[in-house]
């Protein structure tokens, strides 16, 4: 059983400020499992999410300590994402470590475009490889049988669940290893979330999985372990029946049971 | 009280519809003794400010074209020089060019001709190249400020820009007469005033104006939109190409449309710098004239049925921008 | 490859943005080194007839002036119109294109729908036809900003303001005029400062005039006519009286733009 990425002690400033976001925070991600982040807002668990694919760093000036381990591609040995230096290396990890956002972000361009721009950006571009990857994505992401003779149509017509899921369908069009999901439900009316929280079941067997959540319940659901973070630190991580039956921490315990938060 | 208010309020509003038709039906009155005269051959007519003989039995219908001393002083307020080009062009073009001596003998059988084509024309390319300029440049900043630079960088710039673009358009004519003017001949050759002086002086005043507007369509694409693509492991031209530009299109295309009308109408900044002859610009850098730059530099010394021509010319700029105007309001800025 | 290219862009987008701010740092250098050097006391105390500026730029301004305060009311009660009475309908929408249409039109085709309508029939230039000209052109920036600033009001004010028994005049008049009190003065500075700067909407309607008048009925002294006039006078003199106005001119405009961006972000803290 291997971890597929491990924060270690990890601060993290944003830029001009003085008090850090993220303080001392440790997170292993497991192969093949769901861990989810919870705590009230402002505790840090976006911007840890962020971290872990270094979206931080479009906006420079802001400052990492410690370490964030990816699992090489050969499974053998760990990098150190915080080391990476170079652009080219740095779009690299984004492409390995793919990510949802709290609200449907189509582009601005067709269905099957949405989709196969990342493929284009690797530089495929055999038109058959392409659309084989686009069925095989969208039919992950239960979306083919909805999409598949619209494909030509602007993404932005789809409804807001089919949006967020052709979002996920673009994710796993690039074969990540791992798939940050920053809220991914927020947005979203109860049945869609519902067919994105099923989905996130199914991905699980292939990409190793890091959801930040709003949603205790969805936390309960849909993970296999759970972090409690609270102002910046990392309060508790456990397996997700412990956090929520046997919490071993107090502040745990009074988020859970909604006293606070 | 109630009633008053909504009364008063209504008036108001209705005014600012009254006031565009009535400049639209005074400008037609007024041009009308033009239009009659002349209908739409006046958009096609080159000749401006020149007598033709009326051949009383015309069996030959041979146009015979010259110059008209007494008018054309009167309309050109520049200077004798242009005149003469304008003579000279003219000398070349007929075949049977009578002498002065002739046209006094001939003169109450004779009508002046007056034509829009040049100025129109004049007009449309000094906009083009004013456009041609100022689009790579107004983008190029636009991105910059809202892409590149570093907030603390972007936001000062920003607001010069903002400032830049209310500098009041006779600031740039002037600049453009004393110092761009000749910079630009000194390069390219050619005449300090110029269609190609002309066009980039528009193009620099609009620039501001566009990129201000390109930046505010472009600060309207969300940040997680951008996010997501740099997610995916694009680089910054490839958001900015695929995303961004895709995203704010029908922003960016408006505020390219809105300068170009401001620049189709311009005419401090041209009346300076384009010369404000009758004649063609057979290279962009020789001076021609635009129908903004005749109406200012003609009415005072105009009547009658000269006067009559620039309020037909009026009505031309007038059609011109409202139309581009409409285009622009109705497929790119359409309020949500 | 993929980085290079993107290098490159980054690279040729900032020489864009350099090369056009060149420009414009250019124009403006231009502007305060020609202009402050012809900037004396005779300038404000003297006339043009005597090398000075003073009865232009009081001219300028007394235009402008009054185009404003007739442009106030009729701006912000067509605004208060759009917004509050008209509700949204196709009437309402095409008014708003149309005041958008004239924002937009050429300022020389309304001194030329001036000079018809006042110019030819009166027989002369005068101050009031300036104004009118100006006036034209102002309102419906004055439409826009206001249609826009109310449009901002939360609409659960109004019906607050209905609800404890209001009048529609009351509510509009005390509460959401009131509320976008500072979107709407910003929005009047800028109109100001817009049309202080228009010289082809005067050149044939107010005219310009070298001796001092405050007598809006005859030919009146234009600040922007006069820098137009002088700019292309032969005389070296003349010329650099028309720089000095310039220069005036435009820290008048910029400054009236300052004002009105700090009203208008001091409302928004």
């Amino acid at each position: 059983m291997k971890n597929m990425m491990e924060v270690q002690a990890l601060t993290f400033t944003y830029k001009g400020s003085s008090e850090p976001s993220l303080k001392n925070v440790t997170l292993p991600i497991e192969k093949n499992k769901v861990t989810a982040l919870i705590g009230p807002s402002g505790c840090g668990k976006s911007t840890l999410l962020r971290g872990m694919n270094r979206i931080h760093d479009l906006y420079p000036g802001h400052r990492y300590d410690g370490t964030i381990n990816l699992l090489n591609s050969d499974a053998q040995g760990y990098t150190d994402i915080l080391t990476i230096k170079k652009e080219a290396e740095l779009i690299r990890l984004r492409q390995r470590v793919g990510m949802i956002f709290q609200k449907p972000t189509p582009f601005p361009m067709t269905i099957f475009e949405n989709i196969a721009y990342g493929l284009r950006l690797t530089g495929v571009k055999k038109r058959s490889d392409i659309e084989e990857v686009v069925e095989r994505s969208l039919r992950d992401a239960a979306l083919w049988e909805e999409v598949k003779d619209r494909l030509n149509l602007d993404a932005r017509s789809l409804s807001g669940g089919q949006q967020q899921r052709l979002c996920i369908a673009r994710a796993i069009a690039l074969k990540p290893e791992v798939i940050l999901f920053d809220e991914p439900t927020s947005a979203l009316d109860p049945i869609s979330t519902l067919a994105i929280e099923e989905m996130i079941s199914v991905l699980r067997e292939k990409y190793s999985i890091c959801i930040v959540t709003h949603n205790m319940q969805q936390a309960a659901r849909i993970s296999d372990y759970t972090g409690f973070m609270y102002l910046g630190e990392m309060i508790e991580f456990d397996q997700t029946d412990t956090i929520f039956m046997k919490p071993s921490v107090k502040q745990t315990e009074d988020y859970i049971s909604g006293r606070f938060g | 009280m109630e009633s008053i208010f909504k009364k008063l309020a209504q008036f108001s509003a209705s005014l600012v519809f009254f006031i565009l038709a009535a400049t639209a039906i005074v400008l037609y009155l007024s041009a009308k003794p033009a239009i009659e005269e002349f209908g739409v051959h006046f958009l096609f007519e080159s000749r401006w400010g020149v007598e033709e003989k009326v051949e009383p039995s015309a069996i030959e219908q041979s146009k015979q074209e010259l110059v008209t001393g007494s008018i054309d002083d009167e309309d050109f307020i520049t200077d004798d020089e242009d005149f003469v080009m304008d003579d000279e062009d003219f000398v070349m073009d007929d075949e049977d060019f009578v002498t002065d001596d002739d046209t006094e003998g001939n003169s109450n059988k004779s009508k002046v001709i007056y034509g829009a084509l040049v100025p129109i024309v004049g007009t449309i390319f000094s906009t083009l190249i004013a456009m041609l300029f100022s689009i790579p440049i107004a983008m190029g900043i636009a991105v910059f400020l809202s892409e590149i630079a570093p907030g603390s960088l972007a936001k000062p710039v920003g607001v010069a820009i903002e400032l830049l673009a209310s500098i009041p358009s006779i600031i740039y004519g002037m600049w453009g007469l004393f110092y761009f003017g000749p910079f630009i001949a000194s390069i390219f050759g050619g005449n300090t005033v110029s269609l190609l002086v002309a066009g980039l002086v528009l193009g620099i005043m609009v620039i501001p104006f566009m990129a201000a507007l390109s930046r505010d369509a472009i600060s309207t694409v969300p940040d997680l939109l951008k996010e997501s693509a740099y997610a995916m492991g694009a680089t910054k031209l490839e958001v900015i190409k695929d995303v961004v530009f895709p995203y704010a299109k029908s922003g960016i295309i408006g505020s390219i449309i809105l300068s170009f009308g401001r620049a189709l109408g311009e005419t401090m900044a041209v009346a300076f710098v384009i010369g404000g002859v009758y004649q063609f610009a057979g290279k962009v850098t020789d001076p021609t004239n635009s129908i903004p730059v005749v109406l200012a530099n003609s009415f005072a010394e105009s009547s009658g049925l000269s006067l009559s021509v620039l309020f037909y010319l009026a009505l031309i700029l007038f059609a011109m921008s409202f139309i581009v105007i409409a285009v622009a309001k109705f497929y790119f800025l359409r309020r949500k | 490859m993929r980085l290079f290219i993107n290098k490159l862009f980054l690279v040729f987008s900032t020489i864009t943005a350099l090369i056009g701010l060149f420009f414009l740092a250019w124009i403006l250098y231009t502007l305060c080194s020609k202009g402050i050097a012809g900037i004396s006391v005779d300038v404000f105390t003297k006339d043009l007839i005597d090398g000075g500026l003073r009865n232009v730029i009081v001219g300028q301004l007394m235009m402008s002036g009054v185009a404003t305060v007739i442009g106030i009311p009729v701006g912000i009660l067509a605004g208060i119109y759009l917004q509050e009475y008209g509700q949204n309908s196709k009437t309402t929408e095409f008014m708003r294109d149309l005041s958008d249409v004239m924002m937009s039109a050429p300022s020389i085709v309304v001194g030329t729908f001036v000079y018809a309508i006042v110019v030819v029939p009166t027989g002369h230039t005068s101050g009031w036809a300036g104004v009118l000209a100006l006036f034209i052109l102002m309102v419906p920036i004055i439409v826009r900003t206001t249609d826009d600033m109310l449009n901002l009001v939360p609409v659960e004010l109004r019906e607050a303001g209905m609800a404890i028994g209001a009048s529609k005049y009351h509510v509009t008049m005390n509460i959401v005029v009131r509320y976008a009190k500072a979107g709407i003065l910003t929005g009047i500075l800028l109109a100001f400062a817009r049309v202080v700067g228009e010289t082809a909407p005067l050149i044939y309607t107010s005219g310009s005039s070298q001796f001092w008048s405050t007598d809006l009925t005859g030919t009146f002294p234009s600040l922007t006519v006069s820098i137009y006039n002088l700019a292309t006078m032969p005389d070296d003199k003349m010329v650099q009286l028309g720089w000095t106005g310039a220069f005036l001119l435009t820290s008048m405009v910029l400054f009236i733009n300052l004002i009105g961006r700090y009203a208008s972000n001091k409302k928004r803290r």
